[in-house]
């Protein structure tokens, strides 16, 4: 699915990204977990294709493609998606509208006639009772005034109407309450397949109780210095991050 | 001269009578009508010799076959408008126009400019296709075919729904029919919301108008469709002077839409109209406007300047509503106002005013407060891209005896470059302590953020500053009628194309 290999990044001559290697293959979720500032979602922007952010070596493959050679919406039409940590708000767009209009211009780039009116709408039902969103807030503007758990769960939403091939969920744990947590992870739950993969960035473990991923890696100061399975996280939630800090200090 | 095609189209009727309607079909006919009116007819004398003199006017006023009065008002016009001077308060910077190199009258018909739709500029052919304007529209818009629209517009399109609109007493009509017609209550009202001395536009104007559309709707009356008048600018150093006047009886209701279009000229050309609403007590006026005069290439070579003078009358339990959606014009020079002079009567104006490349709008309204519990709204979105400059200008003016007036303004900038300047210009005078006024402004910057969303999503960086500024401009489009929204959407967007830096 994707390789990433010695990727190095910077933002105003600051290098955040010091050598980071990583793959995912089809079928799998992979948590990447680490103390703040580390470079989390520094990553989810740079696979994403934030211009911000200077690539400065390094590769990346992405379903076969050289992801660094495509734009961002390229990345998006091959399949790339990210829930962001900060959804942005577009007033006056509704959500409906902002859906349709990714939807079908990725359906143009693989030469297939707009969605109707009809089976979109049938989606929209579909899709939002999945990660329980208001029917209400799917018609909305995008994001706006939406409460913190209300953008998580429209994030979850609209990966579930793109249906790519990775998703990468930056911090969609933080900020949510308990019963919403739920909600959100059963969606990530049901919509994971054979032929999708799924990257969760968190600085919690309580997520990983509800999505069970097959690897765990720390991040830390730019690089994934250490994998693991569940029990990796268990453990850096007992011991927090100091003794991970300790080992690569040796 | 400047085409003026008055027709009332109620646009779902419209596009099903086209769509039985093969080109093939329609070819034939326009033979057939060609001959039968005789188009090939040469008119080449109707121009007028460029310059501004008495002669001038009173050649207009022949040709028009007027009467005396108003040769006389023209006159009059005209020799006010010699001794003032150009405004130069507004906050835009161009050349002066060369009155006397301006040609004020020319006929319609021998004003082609395109041999064939072959010889139509490509670009402005895409541009077209982007709005929606169909083959045929885009022809006759190109001018490539005169005698289209003249029948499309005048005969088959208007005179249809004429016959509606006659049953219920309705007139509408260019305003050249309207004087030969109904002179008394041209008579009666132009004039009276816009005087002539009112400023060095509207005066100049009143002398050498060519025509516009005549709209008067009677007593209890509700126009049950939208009445709708397309202008463009077609021949080259012609001035275009258009004169609207709508007149909505007690307790009547209409809807007009204006629309707008110029082909490109790499000189800049002289718009300047006059439109005047009056609504009696309790009528309602809603004015809707898209306008997308050419507004001169990347370089701000060429474009319309348009200086236009718009204004409305309410009487008791009145209400005036403007809406416009300004894209195009080199200079635009507009504030379409509201004299609320009944009690309870009611003014709004909805505008959103794009600039991009070089443009320049100031462009605003006056809402004056006579009666008592008079309100007025303005919501005004201003868009500026490129090295553009955008000001919004607006009065609110309560008068002493307009005890409990309310007003709110909204005046919000976006700005797409660090290169461009948005510029507010709020003036209020208060003479009634019971007055509530409210006004509330913001500038922003279209956010890297949200395009970045939506490329993630995978919306590419056009459709994604589309879905942007037309959210942004949300509050003003949904006064639109439907139709007229849907091409305003279009327009925002391809005026907006490649604008972000
Ligand atoms: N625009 C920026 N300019 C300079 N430094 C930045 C910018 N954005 C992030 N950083 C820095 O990059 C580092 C990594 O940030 P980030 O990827 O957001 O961390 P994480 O998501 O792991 O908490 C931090 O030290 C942060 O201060
Ligand atoms: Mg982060």
């Amino acid at each position: 699915m994707i390789t990433i290999n010695d990727l190095h990044a910077k933002i105003e001559d600051k290098e955040i990204l010091k050598g980071l290697s990583l793959e995912v293959k089809a079928g799998e979720v992979h948590a990447i977990m680490g103390p703040n500032g580390a470079g989390k979602s520094t990553l989810a922007s740079v696979l994403a294709g934030r211009e911000d952010y200077e690539v400065t070596a390094g590769s990346v493959s992405f379903v076969g493609e050289d992801l660094l050679e495509l734009s961002t919406e390229e990345r998006a039409w091959a399949g790339l998606f990210l829930a962001f940590q900060y959804p942005v708000e577009i007033p006056g767009v509704s959500n409906i509208n902002f859906l349709r209009t990714a939807i079908n211009e990725t359906r143009e780039k693989k030469d297939l006639d707009p969605i109707s009116a009809k089976d979109f709408m049938a989606m929209v039902r579909e899709k939002s009772a999945l990660v329980e969103l208001d029917a209400k807030l799917a018609s909305r503007s995008v994001n706006e005034g939406f409460s913190g758990g209300e953008k998580k769960r429209n994030e979850i939403f609209q990966m579930a109407m793109l249906a790519p091939k990775l998703s990468i969920l930056d911090e969609t744990d933080s900020g949510l309450d308990i019963d919403a947590l739920r909600i959100v992870a059963s969606g990530v739950n049901k919509l994971k397949n054979e032929n999708n993969a799924t990257i969760i960035i968190t600085h919690y473990q309580r997520l990983l109780d509800y999505i069970v991923p097959d690897f765990v890696h720390v991040l830390f100061d730019g690089k994934i210095v250490k994998t693991g399975g569940k029990e990796l996280a268990i453990e850096l939630e007992e011991k927090g991050y100091d003794w991970i800090k300790e080992e690569i200090a040796q | 001269m400047p085409i003026e095609l008055a027709g009332a189209v109620n646009h779902s009727q419209y596009k099903l009578v086209m769509s039985n309607y093969t080109e093939d079909e329609l070819a034939k006919d326009l033979e057939n009508q060609e001959y039968k009116f005789g188009f090939t007819t040469d008119i080449e004398s109707d121009k007028a010799p460029k310059g501004l003199n008495e002669d001038i006017i009173r050649f207009i006023s022949a040709k028009k076959e007027e009467p005396k009065w108003l040769l006389e008002n023209r006159l009059e016009a005209f020799a006010l408008w010699k001794m003032m001077t150009e405004p130069d308060w507004a906050h835009v910077k161009y050349t002066k126009p060369d009155f006397q190199d301006i040609t004020y009258y020319s006929a319609p018909k021998q004003s082609k400019k395109y041999e064939s739709w072959e010889d139509v500029d490509p670009e402005m052919k895409e541009t077209m296709k982007k709005l929606g304007i169909s083959m045929e529209e885009q022809k006759r818009l190109t001018g490539t075919n005169i005698a289209v629209d003249f029948v499309m517009d005048s005969v088959s399109v208007a005179t249809s729904f004429k016959s509606t609109l006659k049953e219920l007493g309705i007139i509408f009509c260019s305003f050249s029919e309207a004087v030969q017609d109904y002179p008394e209550l041209v008579r009666k009202y132009m004039g009276s919301v816009v005087p002539t001395s009112d400023n060095f536009y509207a005066a100049l104007n009143s002398a050498v108008f060519t025509d516009g559309s005549f709209c008067y709707i009677p007593k209890g009356v509700r126009c049950p469709m939208e009445l709708s008048t397309y202008f463009r600018i077609n021949e080259g150093g012609t001035g275009q002077f258009e004169r609207t006047l709508v007149v909505a009886d007690e307790g009547s209701y209409v809807s007009y839409l204006e629309g707008c279009t110029a082909p490109q000229r790499d000189e800049n050309q002289l718009h300047a109209a006059v439109v005047e609403l009056v609504a009696m007590d309790n009528a309602e006026i809603k004015y809707s406007t898209v306008q997308n005069w050419y507004p001169g290439d990347k370089n701000g070579l060429g474009g319309i300047f348009n200086f236009v003078t718009k204004r409305g009358i309410c009487g008791t339990n009145s209400k005036i509503s403007w809406t416009q959606v300004e894209t195009g014009s080199a200079v635009t020079w507009k504030y379409p106002s509201c004299i609320l002079k009944g009690d309870n009567s009611i003014g709004e104006f909805y505008s959103v005013a794009v600039t991009n490349n070089y443009q320049q709008a100031d462009t605003g309204t006056k809402m004056i407060h006579l009666g008592k519990n008079t309100k007025s709204t303005i919501i005004s979105k201003g868009i500026s891209a490129g090295k553009s400059h955008n000001s919004y200008r607006g009065l609110v003016q309560i008068h002493k005896n307009a005890a409990n007036a309310r007003n709110f303004s909204q005046c919000d900038s976006l700005l797409m470059t660090d290169e461009c300047g948005a510029h507010t210009f709020p003036y209020i005078e208060c003479k009634n302590s019971s007055a509530k006024i409210e006004h509330e402004a913001t500038t922003s910057k279209i956010g890297e953020d949200q395009i970045f969303y939506c490329l993630q999503r995978g919306i590419s960086e056009e459709k994604a500053i589309g879905l942007i500024v037309n959210g942004y401009c949300k509050e003003v489009l949904n006064q639109l009628p439907m139709e007229f929204a849907v091409e305003a959407q279009k327009l925002l967007t391809i005026s907006l194309e490649g604008s972000v830096g």
